[in-house]
């Protein structure tokens, strides 16, 4: 017996008696011979739990996180404060143990969390309905296009090249069996063109920007949206929710849908993963949307309630005419998001775009001044931005973290001409001192 | 209760910053946002209160017994929340350099080994998000795989008419056709149906065993052969693995791709709908079409070394970012380091308390298929709506005023008035005896107190809610002034019921 | 609320549970009475386009209720001329009414002669019979 299972010995023989059976062997006589299982599995011997911890610990131990070292890692995946209310609350063995809420009177809890959250959802990104989570920032943006392709009936996407390259390849992997074309549109100086994106555009279901960008820039994200709108392409913004106390709503400037990456409000990195992809629509796409929706209602007694709604789009109705096959989903770190979100506030979530956008400027003044140029020295940037360092990035990195500080994302893998150019992020997490001691860690590595 | 919006005060707030005397950064006017976002403004008293409180209007495995067949709603681990939390796991970022990253990947690739040994097959990917992206992937990895060898007129999939609707779902996404074949008497594959359906056009086969009806599919021996005969190949539906671990392998029974819910069968907390984990087994010939980056071992002179290798010519590309969901990989081999060989005692537990159940209520309520099940079983409701009107959704509604989550009903399609019960390893013996007196009792209940079970559940938060109204005024999310007060609208003459499946 | 179960004698019937009431070059057509009550209260039609052709024995359109989503199948061939938007705003006029105010759409005949292939009321009941 584990210390998970219960039944005793005098347990199973009565249990055995009520089946009819003399043996657990005998409930296993439908598995024909051939493809029963007769040795043991090879698995190492079971762990106590002390000696599992132990394990766990020494594994852990070899892992370089945020806390050994000064990070200025960023690149879509953020080192934000995580406020200790957000533990607090997803550890409520009911929240954490939960299924999903098919049965809407035992789980009048989380449907109204998962109600809250899409509201919270709106209100960031200025739409109509929200889902109740997708996996991540990158699967959200194949669910845009399998939402656009059906709702315009075209069978091409524009991606901009400025938009995050591990979303872009996501798409570029779920596109064949979509039936879907793929375009990129370069970026111009670190930002995407206008003109260039409305020419992609044309006979396009979707197309899909970034703000900001991959390169911390900020694009003419009006302009973007009014292009692909002009070729009547649907407009699809991938954002930050952090920035989005600062930054301008996509609902605001003409966007069809709004996605992105939700990890930077409520979840930690955790080597990327699980965190949750959120996805917003104008109202017209209700119909179209991927994944869960909660709706509000009221019992025989007029009380007001949670549903689950609109389950006709899902899986286990429409079946291979589904919106999406998505069933488990993120909600957990949802609901994380939702708490986070609770615990900023509007002003919070502004001040907290307000010091990243401060803290972005003392750090590329600083830079500037050691030497470092911006890679894109015209452009506006939010909480990370592309610097030169005058070799290789990589090398740049390995020869800094030897001092304690990780400076930054080695941009020349993913982006043409940028192999001495790091994405430096800076996060609310680090302070002025903080930036002083990546510029000496930089100079003493640039000599 | 109010919605956390209605609790809002201007004004309030729980967090706060450092502040620093720095100049501000600037942003282009066109770009800035105009009107702030109508998030909650809360302290962090009443933001406490508020998740408490949502956490008491919810019923998780913590609270009591949740026999949702296929969910396998096991007991999740508390260890493994403390293993997870570890700052070298918790605060790792997922772009740091490999020598940083050595513990993770040792952990991802020790996960590998033991999925590859679970399944019989010979490489795995942990990338997929949750089990419906492991069977896409797997659809992508099959036309990956006919394409380089030429065989590009494969466009059909066969799957069963019992099949979770997630895979006919998948299919269409992954731009293939579906082929149903149906199921027989004993809830085994129909050979003569099946054998017109399988040629040059079929791809492969999806399929669950034991299936969704809890029954090991005794002819499973000659379903492969006919698939591999016909060049096509089997895909396997891990929903169902709780019940073979260590038993029966789905390599050995002849498939050729696995999914595995790491959130079902190895405990990942199902957080009222999600994370999961849907990593995927394939034989040797499937390796190179799996997504990259693959996770790989390199003995140095002194230790074992471990690598993210991107060079995968023939890969489909990536299904999700970096490598996967890493919490819950930690979780599950937290789960599985636990077992050890013993898994094996797990599914024996698994398909034993589902057996005991299933005798103790087989008189009570009609039995589709008159066998031994494995992990789960499937009963009807049926007699009870012939004799006195009373449907599965009436069964479920009233479990809960006896302490219980109700198991899945409706489901699968193929029987009417469905109650499909799984109710897992983790659970006593009283527990199960507690749960068969409830059904026994509304059973009882269903003839001579029919209006109990009509109008139930008494007992919780709210009664059954009006899906009808729900479906049509799709209030989506808080409307801040312009919200409706659905309770104070007129009433409708009759309040709309939930509708039950039609028929039978 | 739901209506009584009828089947008009002046109607031709679809083996898919689908009416059609022909009046010189044009038909409305709609559900029958057994399919409103299979799917239930209805909460969602989704219309084809005024101007578009449907073909007879396909789908020209959805309707939903909370649990079900069913195409709706052309009895006859033609253009639709007129889509009954009452019911596109209260899809349970269909329940209520299905072969007076929950008619769906109206059509210009292709070719009046299809309506000989349909059934007629004993027909279409020894149809529900067989289910």
């Amino acid at each position: 017996m584990t210390r998970f299972l219960s039944l005793t010995e005098a347990d199973r023989k009565e249990m055995l008696d009520t089946i009819g059976v003399s043996s657990i062997d005998d409930l296993f006589e439908q598995i024909p011979a051939a493809v029963r299982f007769d040795r043991e599995l090879a698995l190492e011997p079971a762990l106590s739990e002390l000696e599992l911890v132990t394990h766990l610990e020494a594994l852990a131990a070899r892992n370089a996180h945020t806390g050994a070292e000064l990070s200025f890692l960023g690149a879509g995946i953020y080192d934000h404060y995580i406020p200790a209310v957000v533990d607090a609350i997803l550890s409520r063995g009911e929240l954490l143990t939960a299924y999903t809420p098919y049965q809407p009177e035992m789980s009048q809890g989380v449907l109204q969390a998962i109600f809250e959250y899409q509201t919270a959802i709106c209100e960031l990104t200025g739409m109509d309905v929200s889902n109740a989570s997708g996996y991540d920032g990158t699967t959200v943006a194949a669910d845009a296009c399998f939402l656009a392709k059906h709702a315009t009936r075209r069978s091409k996407v524009v991606l901009a090249e400025a938009l995050n390259p591990q979303v872009r390849q996501v798409v570029k992997t779920y596109a064949p069996g979509f039936g879907l074309e793929v375009i990129e549109v370069p970026h111009r100086s670190g930002v995407t063109d206008p003109d260039e994106f409305r020419d992609a555009c044309a006979d396009a279901a979707c197309a899909i920007f970034q703000q900001p960008n991959f390169l911390g820039c900020l694009e003419p994200a009006p302009d973007l949206a009014a292009a692909a709108n002009e070729a009547d392409a649907l407009a699809v913004a991938h954002v930050d929710p952090v920035s989005l106390g600062v930054l301008e709503a996509p609902g605001a400037y003409g966007c069809a849908l709004a996605i992105g990456e939700g990890q930077g409000a409520g979840n930690y990195q955790s080597y990327g993963g699980p965190h949750y992809g959120f996805l917003a629509a104008r109202s017209e796409y209700i119909r179209r949307m991927p994944g869960r929706i909660v709706g509000e209602t009221i019992d025989a007694a007029g009380r007001r309630g949670y549903v689950l709604t609109l389950q006709t789009r899902e899986q286990h109705i429409r079946r291979e005419k589904a919106t999406s096959n998505i069933t488990t989903n993120q909600t957990l770190l949802a609901l994380a998001g939702l708490v986070h979100l609770s615990w900023l506030g509007p002003e919070g979530l502004r001040e907290l775009g307000e010091t990243c956008l401060a803290l972005g400027r003392y750090a590329k003044e600083r830079l500037q001044s050691a030497g470092f140029e911006p890679a894109f020295p015209d452009r506006t940037t939010f909480k990370e931005f592309a610097v030169r360092v005058g070799r290789p990035a990589g090398e740049v990195v390995t020869e800094a973290r030897r001092k304690g500080v990780h400076p930054g994302y080695a941009l020349g893998r993913d982006y043409e001409g940028l192999d001495d150019t790091l994405l430096a992020c800076v996060t609310e997490k680090r302070s002025p001192a903080d930036v002083d001691r990546l510029v000496d860690v930089l100079q003493e590595v640039a000599a | 209760m109010e919605l956390i919006f209605e609790k809002s005060r201007s004004g309030r707030r729980a967090s706060t910053f450092p502040r620093y005397d720095l100049p501000p950064g600037e942003v282009p006017d066109e770009l800035r946002r105009e009107r702030p976002p109508r998030l909650p403004e809360l302290a962090e008293p009443e933001v406490m209160r508020h998740f408490t409180e949502l956490s008491t209007r919810t019923f998780g495995i913590d609270t009591g017994f949740y026999p949702l067949g296929s969910c396998t709603m096991k007991h999740n681990p508390r260890v493994n929340e403390r293993v997870v939390a570890l700052p070298g796991f918790r605060d790792l970022h997922p772009l740091q350099d490999e020598d940083g990253i050595q513990g993770a990947l040792e952990l991802e690739w020790r996960l590998q080994e033991i999925l590859a040994e679970v399944t019989g097959l010979d490489a795995v990917s942990l990338q997929p998000a949750a089990g419906s992206q492991g069977e896409v992937t797997g659809l992508m990895l099959m036309r990956a795989y006919f394409a380089d060898r030429g065989e590009t007129e494969r466009s059909e999939i066969v799957i069963p008419d019992s099949a979770h609707g997630t895979n006919p779902a998948s299919v269409a996404m992954a731009g293939y056709t579906l082929v149903g074949v149906s199921t027989d008497k004993r809830g085994n594959i129909d050979l003569d149906d099946l054998r017109g359906k399988v040629g040059e056009r079929t791809a492969g086969l999806m399929l669950t065993n034991p299936s969704t009806l809890g029954l090991f599919d005794e002819s499973i021996d000659e379903i492969q052969r006919i698939f591999h005969r016909a060049g096509a190949l089997m895909y396997y539906d891990g929903a169902n693995l709780n019940a073979v671990c260590g038993i029966s392998r789905p390599g050995d029974m002849g498939f050729d791709i696995v999914h595995i819910n790491l959130h079902k069968t190895f405990s990942q907390p199902h957080g009222g709908g999600g994370p999961g984990g849907g990593p995927i087994a394939v034989r040797k010939s499937l390796e190179p079409f799996l997504p990259v980056p693959a996770v790989v071992r390199e003995d140095a002179e002194e230790a074992a070394r471990f690598r993210l290798d991107y060079d995968r010519p023939k890969s489909i590309g990536k299904v999700r970012a970096f490598t996967g969901p890493f919490g819950v990989f930690v979780r599950s081999y937290a789960f599985i380091r636990a077992y050890g060989p013993a898994l094996k005692e797990m599914s024996e537990v698994a398909v034993l308390n589902a057996n005991y159940v299933l005798a103790r209520l087989k008189d009570a309520y009609e039995l589709p298929f008159d066998r031994l099940c494995m992990h789960e079983f499937v009963l009807s409701a049926r007699n009870l709506k012939r004799a006195h009107g009373i449907t599965a959704l009436d069964v479920a509604k009233r479990l809960m005023d006896y302490g219980f989550h109700p198991p899945t009903i409706y489901f699968p399609l193929i029987v009417p008035e469905a109650l499909m019960v799984e109710p897992t390893e983790t659970e006593t013996k009283e527990t199960l005896d507690a749960f068969c007196d409830a059904m026994l009792s509304i059973a009882r209940e269903a003839e001579e107190e029919p209006e109990l079970l009509c109008e139930a559940p008494h007992h919780r938060p709210v009664g059954r809610l009006d899906e009808v109204k729900a479906a049509k005024r799709a209030i989506v999310r808080y409307g801040f002034e312009d919200h409706p007060d659905l309770s104070a609208e007129p009433a409708e003459a009759e309040p709309r019921q939930l509708e039950a499946q039609k028929g039978a | 609320m739901a209506a009584a179960e009828t089947y008009p004698d002046d109607l031709k019937y679809h083996r898919e549970h689908d009416w059609a009431r022909v009046e010189g070059d044009e038909a409305t057509i709609g559900i029958t009475w057994f399919a409103q009550d299979a799917l239930g209260e209805l909460v969602h039609f989704e219309p084809p386009e005024e101007g578009s052709q449907v073909a007879k024995d396909s789908s020209y359109g959805e309707v939903e209720s909370v649990k079900a989503v069913s195409e709706v199948i052309a009895p006859l061939s033609g253009e639709v001329v007129a889509v009954n938007r009452k019911v596109v705003d209260e899809p349970e006029i269909v329940n209520d009414d299905p072969y007076g105010d929950g008619w769906l759409v109206r059509i210009r005949l292709e070719d009046p002669g299809e309506a000989d292939s349909l059934l007629d009321v004993e027909a279409y009941k020894q149809v529900l019979a067989e289910q």
